[in-house]
């Protein structure tokens, strides 16, 4: 008896087991139970995702060596980096906030896609299986839900109109890095990650 | 697209899934614990001590709610004196100054959204201890939404430190982060972790033997 049933897959909200089935760029497959996606092909190659996760990787390093923002108070400017903000948390002794924002804005983000990086450069050479590809697999796979780019670029937005109220704000070249960041990373996100597993495998 | 293999869940054909790479495997020779030949994560058929863990977590969360809310998040002190400010005091903040827009937001997210998130996962936590099999597919439903909304909940946490890095002139206006930020951002995440304890498999577990 086989180890492993290649052609089958299970609902990962409601178990039920479904026959595996080709299907087209850009299209998902849904349990017919409860309707959450089983898989979803995606629209882009190895080789574009390859490219795609370089622009993120440049975008973040911008993103976080520019200020977010310039503030000026009777005079008096003053300029804030997020990495500046979360040094400001840790000096005032507020830890548990300093480590919270580092991780889910900038250390799981970045390991994120470096992982991304080495996976798609495996992929894209065949035949020459990396060591630690699962390894990156299952850390990429326990970190991704941790990552949240996206809310803090919206808690940007907040506060930058919370300021404004106080004073005059001048957004840095980091705020639109952080936008642009927030559009790559939803795009990096959305590719299933299964499908890596399938790729060389099993034609479609 | 893809059709029904047999109305049969994968525990009930005795097969184990991987939740990381989502392999579907035949138990064959055990060995140790099981783990998934592709990718190496620990199968089980459901998450271990799914409704413990969920607990846990949703009781830390329910308890920390009460000093997130109450304690000042955000501590501003400026020329014309010292002020602070508690999540609700934000909100208000934002309605008065005339942005209801963002007022809203904020509540949705930071007062809403975590309040709901707990409610819900007590529903379900209860609902499957008690093995209900009625309104299953609203229950599936109700779940996916809150864990997918539950993360913009790291809103505020967000704001505030924000505000630390920029607001600070020293002879003119300083801005903290309050004890509160702290105890938020706890309840954030420790609802996340409740959210991913939970197994939503159980809540299908429970209507295997009847059709809806
Ligand atoms: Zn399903
Ligand atoms: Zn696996």
């Amino acid at each position: 008896m086989s180890l492993m049933t290649d052609n089958l897959i299970a609902c990962a909200e409601c178990d039920a087991l479904h026959v595996w089935r080709p299907i087209a760029a850009g299209e998902r497959a849904r349990c017919v139970r409860c309707g959450n996606v089983l898989y979803r092909r995606p629209r882009m190659t190895s080789d574009q995702m390859l490219a795609l996760v370089v622009g993120a990787l440049l975008t973040f390093l911008l993103a976080n060596a520019y200020p977010i923002v310039d503030l000026e108070v009777q005079g008096i400017r003053n300029s804030a980096t997020l990495l500046g903000s979360i040094v400001a948390l840790w000096t005032e002794e507020r830890w548990l906030i300093a480590i919270l924002v580092f991780a889910t804005t900038i250390l799981f983000p970045l390991i994120d896609l470096l992982s991304m990086l080495a996976l798609f450069l495996t992929v894209a050479r065949p035949g020459r299986p990396m060591i630690g590809f699962t390894t990156l697999y299952r850390f990429v796979w326990v970190l991704r839900p941790w990552g949240m780019i996206e809310v803090f670029m919206l808690g940007t937005l907040v506060a930058l109109v919370k300021l404004s109220h106080l004073a005059h704000v001048v957004p840095g070249v980091a705020l639109w890095a952080f936008g642009a960041l927030t559009v790559l990373m939803a795009v990096v996100v959305s590719f299933d990650l299964r499908w890596l597993w399938v790729e060389p495998g099993r034609s479609a | 697209m893809t059709k029904v293999a047999s109305a049969l869940s994968a525990s009930q054909a005795g097969l184990l899934v991987c939740p990381c790479c989502g392999l579907v495997c035949r138990p064959a020779v055990r060995i140790g614990a099981w783990a998934c030949p592709r990718c190496g994560t620990a199968l089980a058929s459901r998450k271990t001590d799914s409704l413990s863990r969920t607990w846990a977590f949703l009781i830390a969360a329910m308890l920390l709610y009460i000093p997130a809310n109450l304690l000042p998040v955000m501590e501003t002190a400026s020329l014309f004196g010292a002020e602070e400010d508690t999540i609700l005091s934000g909100v208000v903040y934002f309605w008065t100054s005339g942005s209801q827009g963002l007022a809203t937001l904020i509540f949705v997210v930071s007062i809403l959204v975590p309040l709901l998130k707990m409610g819900t996962l007590l529903v379900l936590a209860v609902s499957v201890h008690l093995r209900s099999s009625h309104s299953v597919h609203q229950r599936a439903l109700l779940f996916r939404i809150v864990e997918a909304v539950g993360r913009w909940s790291m809103l505020d946490i967000f704001v505030v430190a924000l505000m630390v890095g920029l607001v600070q002139f020293r002879t003119l206006a300083v801005i903290h982060a309050g004890p509160g930020a702290a105890a938020f951002g706890s309840v954030v995440v420790l609802t996340m972790l409740a959210a991913r304890s939970f197994d939503p498999r159980l809540i299908w577990d429970c209507i295997k033997d009847d059709h809806d």
